[in-house]
């Protein structure tokens, strides 16, 4: 494989700014729009890669359909372009028979949660060891411009000129709901953020889901630049970390438990930090509440949108559990025998 | 076993057919499988054919609760479950009403009398006040009514088990009387209770008094003055099991991945006829079989899709309606050129269709059903046993050519069992996958680089240095990127089509099942007809008509062998349970006046059915 041409013949999108990342490569031109979020998100999941330097040929991308979805081609690992929404049973099929394989699966927000709705829900509950990057757009880019499940009310896209009436799909309170062993959620435009959690997706054992909130700038640019913009960013963000308070607003907010509710404390009229939510990951309840931080940022009092892990249990993988049960019916009944197998149990000898 | 206190005569019969039948709930399923497995083990040749509600309960006495198990077993060679019976028990009135027709005129009844009562002659159908036992309509019959219940109670005394739990008992009455009636012993049954309730002394207790009682009752009762004895057929010397087409299905994909050196991977939604593969082979974890019961048939197909791309032998099977569902995930395998068996035990359709009930109307879909032009070749068994050989058959073909092949069964043979003559491991030929060794170009990995048969390599990830991308976008020709070429599309829908072609060059050559090899009449059959199809054709050659039976596996592509054969018959007739799907094949691709033979009622044809056509034919 060439690990020379990886350069985008789009102006502006230059791939392979340094010589660790040109490794994991493929000589294939990458196609997204100029100014595209994905582009961000391939360099950082480059950066891992070559970060923890696993061999090429151990990793396999497999991906659905939609824009993200052309994901693998320009990786040179193992690649699976899928079809769409089948990318969790491609993958739970792979690591079901492959369990030493590092494998990744990319998907987006029409992919996962429209198509296949099922899949990943049944993915998250069986735990199948991958790491999940859910592009989240809020838009159908590859059909040019449809309103998605993850779309908000009102959205006036193609197929919405008078605003969508469907109520949108909140990602990580389904992953919650479908008992997801890792939930997180990082965006394009911090590149340092996204790199760390997906280093932490990665060292998770289980389904890493990592919803990403991308930019697309054809046909929904701006769907999440209060989140992503320096001038907005502090007060409708929150970054979460295990064992520290939820603060906010460059440290003069923070946000507090009554009971199961939510609340935004000012610690800039001396609230102490004491009286904060501290995140917990390992804490389901606080993490299904963390999830519903989900208010539309323009309405008045709207909590912040947390970024960061929200929640990582470390329950057995299903191919685990499918290569013990393996093991242990060889264990107890010896390897297979053929011959013993066919002559079943009873038989009768003519001649 | 019990002495016999007096000895009754006993009669020779070369072949019997006997049709169990009672609620769904009455354990007729059991009954005839047992009674099957004692004939088989004794040396007959069977064939057996279950038909069973698509309810589970259906309401008790009900005709839509009426389970069957029909059996023929001979000391001839028996081809088929028999187009009518010699005998019929009836556990009830619905049963007694819904296969009198099946009855062979002279026929023996053994009614169950409290079957008969009332109630369960209501909910049968019959007027009030009828009696359909004693009213004269079995005049053509010999009827024989028992209180099977009654007796079986009367076994039971002083078992300390309730009345209903009791009553369930009646089914192994039932069964220890046809074993003295056909002089066989209980002891199969008796091993078999044994070990189904070791932990459960009451029920083992219960079942093996009612057992007993039923061969007793034969020998003492002045009813039956006369038993029969059929001599163990004149089968090829050999070791046989008793087999049923979803069994022999399961022992061909474990026999297949041993021979491959390849896990296998079975991805499955339940669905029926085809969940007893599944129930098997989650059975066998010890031959490495990973079985996943996925949430739709999407996922079972894709799953399976995924564990081949990571080098196992992916498997996926349904029925018609799940087929349906895996047609975009067909496409894809298609276009990866990576093996997967996808399995198709059709039923009734279309839709839902008749879950339980069978039918051969997917050729079509197996042969056309995708988006595209998209070949998979197609593979159909026409037997119980054969599923063994045709199913090793496809993944041979899917793994050594790297395609997705699709293998049809149907719920006749997949539910129906006949002895097997099972091969030695050592008998069967070993898979050999094409596995990529290296570079292949100049020092790169060229994934779609085809050898000689158009067959690309197979490389698995951790293989180093061959990493690669493949995906159901057009790929262009030899590297697998992605391309729009217009002439490269064009080439690849070539290419692919021309791989599975050549496929046929390694079939053995076409032969006949029977007859002679040019004449008036050939008769071309595909799938589960084989049976009724051989018994008419032997019988019209007995009968000096100048018939051949020709039976396909390799629906797509075909035999060469069958373009030269067809010209050489005055006429083509082809019975099918569809409205002629093969035909329709068979003339487009051979210019060839073929002529059907369509029967569409979920119930396999008669050989007689054939026989009538054919001869119809050949008097035209």
């Amino acid at each position: 494989m060439s690990t020379t041409n990886g350069a985008s013949k789009i102006p502006g999108q230059a791939r392979n700014d340094s010589a660790v990342k040109l490794d994991y490569s493929s000589d294939q031109d990458v196609r997204w729009c100029p100014g595209c979020g994905d582009y961000s998100i391939l360099k950082q999941v480059e950066s891992v890669l070559a970060q923890q330097g696993k061999p090429k040929e151990e990793i396999v991308f497999i991906s659905g359909i939609g824009c993200s979805s052309r994901f693998p081609y320009y990786l040179d690992t193992y690649g699976v372009h899928g079809i769409h929404g089948r990318a969790p049973a491609i993958a739970s099929g792979l690591r079901s028979v492959r369990p030493e394989l590092s494998v990744w699966m990319i998907t987006g927000d029409g992919d996962a949660l429209s198509i296949g709705g099922n899949h990943i829900i049944h993915l998250l509950r069986r735990n199948v060891d991958l790491n999940v990057l859910l592009f989240n757009n809020e838009i159908y880019g590859l059909t040019k411009g449809q309103y998605s499940p993850t779309s908000p009310e009102g959205a006036i896209t193609r197929s919405t000129p008078m605003g969508s009436i469907d109520h949108p799909f909140n990602p990580l309170a389904l992953c919650m709901g479908a008992d997801a062993s890792f939930v997180a959620r990082s965006m394009d435009r911090d590149v340092k953020h996204l790199r760390e959690v997906l280093l932490r997706a990665d060292a998770h054992r289980g389904t890493s889901l990592v919803e990403i909130y991308q930019n697309c700038n054809v046909f929904n640019d701006g769907a999440f630049e209060t989140f992503t913009e320096k001038a907005t960013k502090p007060l409708h963000t929150v970054f979460v970390e295990h064992g520290k308070p939820l603060v906010f607003a460059n440290g003069t907010k923070g946000i507090k438990l009554d009971g199961m509710t939510p609340a935004i404390v000012d610690l800039a009229t001396g609230a102490s930090l004491d009286h904060l939510w501290i995140h917990d990951e390992r804490d389901a309840y606080k993490a299904s509440i963390l999830v519903r931080l989900f208010d539309d940022p323009g309405k008045e009092g709207a909590m912040p949108r947390p970024f960061g892990v929200f929640y990582v249990n470390g329950r057995h993988t299903h191919e685990t559990k499918l290569n013990a049960q393996v093991a242990m019916a060889k264990e107890k009944k010896g390897p297979g025998d053929l011959d013993a197998l066919l002559r079943g149990e009873h038989t009768w000898t003519i001649g | 076993m019990d002495t016999p206190v007096r000895t009754k005569p006993v009669e020779e019969r070369s072949n019997v057919v006997i049709l169990f039948a009672g609620d769904s709930g009455d354990g007729i399923q059991l009954t005839g499988t047992q009674f099957t497995d004692t004939n088989a083990l004794f040396g007959n040749d069977v064939s057996t054919f279950p038909n069973y509600p698509a309810e589970i309960r259906a309401p008790q006495g009900t005709l839509a609760g009426v389970s069957g198990y029909q059996l023929h077993f001979g000391s001839v060679e028996i081809f088929t479950p028999g187009d009518q019976c010699d005998v019929l028990v009836a556990m009830n009135a619905a049963a007694l009403k819904a296969n009198l027709d099946k009855l062979k005129k002279g026929g023996t009844i053994i009614a169950n009398s409290d079957g008969f009562d009332a109630k369960n002659l209501r909910l049968a159908g019959y007027p009030d006040g009828a009696d359909p036992l004693g009213d004269g309509r079995l005049t053509n019959f010999t009827a024989h009514a028992i209180d099977i219940t009654k007796m079986t109670r009367h076994a039971l005394e002083g078992i300390s088990l309730g009345m209903k739990e009791k009553d369930r008992s009646k089914n192994m009455f039932v069964l220890g009387f046809i074993n003295w009636m056909y002089s066989r012993d209980n002891a199969l049954t008796e091993g078999f209770l044994k070990r189904k309730f070791a932990k459960t002394p009451d029920l083992l207790d219960a079942n093996l008094r009612a057992l007993i009682a039923g061969h007793n009752y034969g020998e003492t009762s002045e009813t039956f003055t006369t038993r029969f004895e059929v001599h163990p057929a004149p089968m090829p010397k050999g070791t046989y099991r008793n087999i049923t087409g979803n069994q022999g299905t399961a022992l061909g994909l474990i026999a297949a991945s041993q021979k491959a050196g390849l896990d296998l991977f079975y991805g499955s939604y339940p669905i029926t006829p085809a969940s007893d593969i599944l129930h098997e082979l989650s059975r066998h974890k010890n031959f490495g079989v990973k079985t996943f019961q996925a949430e739709d048939e999407i996922a079972a197909i894709c799953a399976s899709i995924g564990a081949s791309y990571g080098g196992a032998l992916g498997v996926t099977a349904s029925s018609g309606p799940g087929i349906a569902l895996k047609g975009e995930a067909l496409g894809l395998a298609c276009m990866l050129e990576i093996p997967l068996v996808v399995i198709n035990v059709q039923r009734g359709g279309p839709s839902t269709g008749l879950p339980t009930k069978t039918e051969q109307a997917d050729l079509w879909q197996a042969v056309h059903g995708r988006n595209g032009e998209a070949p998979i070749p197609v593979i159909a068994a026409s037997t119980p046993t054969d599923c063994f050989d045709m199913v090793l058959e496809a993944a041979r073909i899917a793994v050594e050519h790297m395609t997705p092949v699709i293998f049809l069964s149907d719920g006749y043979i997949a539910n129906g069992a006949e002895p097997w003559r099972f091969p030695q491991s050592n008998d069967l030929e070993p898979i050999i996958p094409p596995l990529a060794k290296g570079p292949n170009d100049d020092g790169k990995f060229l994934p779609y680089l085809r050898d000689e048969r158009g067959v690309r390599p197979w490389a698995l990830p951790g293989m180093k240095g061959l990493q690669h991308r493949i995906g159901g976008l057009e790929k262009e020709d030899k590297t697998g990127n992605i391309s729009y070429e217009p002439k490269n599309h064009e080439r690849m829908v070539q290419l692919r089509a021309e791989k599975v072609a050549r496929i046929a060059d390694r079939f053995k050559p076409i032969r006949l099942d029977s007859g002679p090899d040019s004449g008036k009449l050939l008769i071309v059959g595909w799938g589960s007809t084989y049976g009724a199809i051989r018994t008419a054709a032997l019988q019209l050659q007995k009968e000096g008509h100048s018939v051949a039976h020709v039976h396909l596996r390799h629906l797509f592509p075909f035999n060469k062998g069958l373009r030269p054969m067809l010209p050489r018959y005055e006429k083509v007739l082809v019975p099918e349970m569809n409205s002629g799907q093969l035909r329709q094949l068979l003339r487009a691709e051979y210019l060839v006046d073929a002529q059907g033979l369509n029967k569409i009622q979920g119930m396999p044809f008669t050989s007689e059915e054939i026989r009538e056509a054919a001869l119809k034919h050949l008097n035209a």
